[in-house]
């Protein structure tokens, strides 16, 4: 137990001591809600769906959460290349429990992270329901937090060095982001990308997350985005142990 | 305490250690000396469950690192060649948090922590982040760590590179008194052959993967007819410079790594 206290505290340290990523990484949230949000309001009340504010919030939110969590699970890289990592693998500490410790790290990192934009959205213009959602909503944003740092994870065990990390930028952390309802409403889009997003886990998250902050209008269902979300977590947590505990140096 | 048997250790078609055999006793200061790139590191990784052997038998303590590994760690302590310590963190939490992951118990870091950092002269510079330590003091502050919790074998991995002459003093007498005090078995690697002579009870001498060489500094000084230590590990190694050789290990070894990454 303390090695998972340990790992996720130096987490926290590491992360309260770089002001200037926390500030950084907020930029983009901030231009998708302003940019997007009132860019494409007219067009979307047009479109007779309503109030666009309202409708991005919840995808920015996922965006940041996933975002942030990947990156927490990529650092991994980092220490490898900083050495830190040795230290970690020698101890005699079962490597899950420094896998859990580092992915509670990351996720806690990355629930922050939203919690910030959602404090964003809120003086932007965006009313959730009620008070009453946010247990609900915030069971989604951890949810979306563990799942992305044990992906991150899971994919930096498999990584030497950074040249690997472009391709895992642009073709996995983008797609995930752009084809998953958190910017569009799937329902109104076209059948493939449908089909797309529904295999896509962020889809789920945001749905829930959507449907729990204003109170209904969710696309698949609570009960599935919950089932979904939380099945995948289990899959990637177990993926991201397996993998962590094979790495060599 | 510690065996290695036909050990060998492959990179892809390159054998960075190939088929080594030696024995540690318990309580022995055992010195592995090599030119660079001769295999030293990947033999301590190979020990220390960081590497999977290619093929041989490696025990430590009696287990074998592969499939024992959590009880393998548990027996010993590192002193790594290249830094491994967190850069964001002060150099009392860089050693809080290695006591926490070696299970000392909270008294006992209260005690050591301060003392080795005093011990190390890191105390003034115990509360800034190690990002703004010069080359010298992340050093001393890797060893002090190394110190922190009691194992039955202590690894050194060139510990000396890069330290003064009065934290190398500091170093070895600490290795000593941990030595001769609480019989640890310690498996050093240098490239100061007199620090070697002054504290290794045997040598082995390695060179591209094999070991060339074995037994006390004295049986090798008379095996080459040498009056230091030092000329006797260049008779049996030769005088060219290996530097090229280790470049090269270092290439083949990314690309392994590389190789064997994208086809797990």
């Amino acid at each position: 137990m303390s090695a998972i206290y340990v790992m996720w505290l130096r987490q926290m340290k590491r992360y309260a001591r770089s002001r200037a990523r926390i500030i950084g990484s907020l930029g983009q949230p901030l231009l998708f809600l302003l940019g997007f949000g009132f860019g494409f309001g007219p067009v979307f009340q047009k479109a007779g769906q309503g109030n666009y504010i309202q409708f991005l919030a919840p995808g920015v939110v996922g965006m940041t959460i996933l975002f942030t969590a990947l990156f927490s699970g990529i650092e991994l890289i980092w220490d490898r290349q900083f050495g830190f990592l040795k230290e970690t693998l020698v101890a005699p500490v079962p490597r899950i429990l420094i896998m859990i410790g580092r992915t509670a790290g990351g996720a806690t990192v990355a629930i922050f992270q939203g919690l910030i934009v959602i404090a964003i959205c809120l003086v932007v213009g965006f009313r959730p329901v009620s008070w009453t959602a946010w247990p609900a909503a915030f069971v989604y944003m951890a949810l979306i937090a563990v799942m992305f740092t044990a992906l991150g994870t899971a994919i930096a065990s498999l990584l030497a060095d950074f040249q690997g990390f472009q391709l895992v930028m642009n073709f996995l952390v983008m797609p995930t982001f752009f084809l998953s309802g958190a910017l569009f409403p799937l329902s109104s889009t076209m059948t493939p990308i449908e089909v797309i997003a529904s295999f896509n886990p962020l889809s789920y998250g945001v749905d829930g997350l959507r449907g729990a902050l204003l109170g209904g209008g969710y696309h698949f269902g609570a009960a599935t985005d919950l089932a979904v979300m939380s099945a995948i977590t289990v899959v990637l947590l177990g993926l991201g142990s397996y993998l962590f505990s094979r790495v060599q140096l | 305490m510690i065996l290695a048997e036909h050990l060998v250790k492959k990179f892809g078609d390159f054998e960075a250690v190939r088929d080594i055999s030696f024995e540690v006793q318990q309580g022995e200061i055992f010195a592995f000396l090599g030119p660079n790139g001769a295999g030293k590191t990947t033999t301590i990784k190979m020990l220390t469950t960081l590497l999977r052997p290619t093929s041989g038998k490696v025990r430590l303590d009696g287990l074998d690192p592969a499939t024992h590994q959590l009880q393998v760690r548990k027996s010993f302590g590192i002193v790594f060649q290249d830094p491994s310590v967190d850069d964001e963190l002060t150099a009392f939490e860089n050693l809080d948090f290695h006591g926490v992951l070696y299970k000392v118990p909270r008294k006992l870091r209260a005690e050591r922590i301060p003392k080795l950092l005093k011990l190390f002269e890191l105390w003034d510079r115990r509360n800034d982040p190690v990002k703004q330590f010069s080359g010298g003091m992340r050093r001393r502050l890797e060893i002090a760590r190394g110190f922190l919790h009691t194992p039955k074998i202590l690894f050194l991995d060139e510990p000396t590179l890069g330290l003064d002459p009065q934290t190398r003093n500091q170093l070895w007498s600490h290795v000593k008194q941990l030595n001769e005090g609480e019989r640890v078995t310690v498996f050093l690697t240098t490239h100061y052959m007199e620090e070697a002579d002054r504290v290794a009870h045997r040598i082995a001498i390695i060179d591209h993967g094999s070991i060339i060489a074995q037994g006390t500094p004295q049986e090798l000084k008379q095996q080459t007819h040498a009056e230091t230590l030092e000329q006797a590990f260049l008779a049996l190694t030769g005088t060219t410079i290996r530097d090229e050789d280790a470049s090269n290990v270092d290439q083949m070894r990314n690309f392994a790594k590389m190789w064997t990454r994208r086809r797990p």
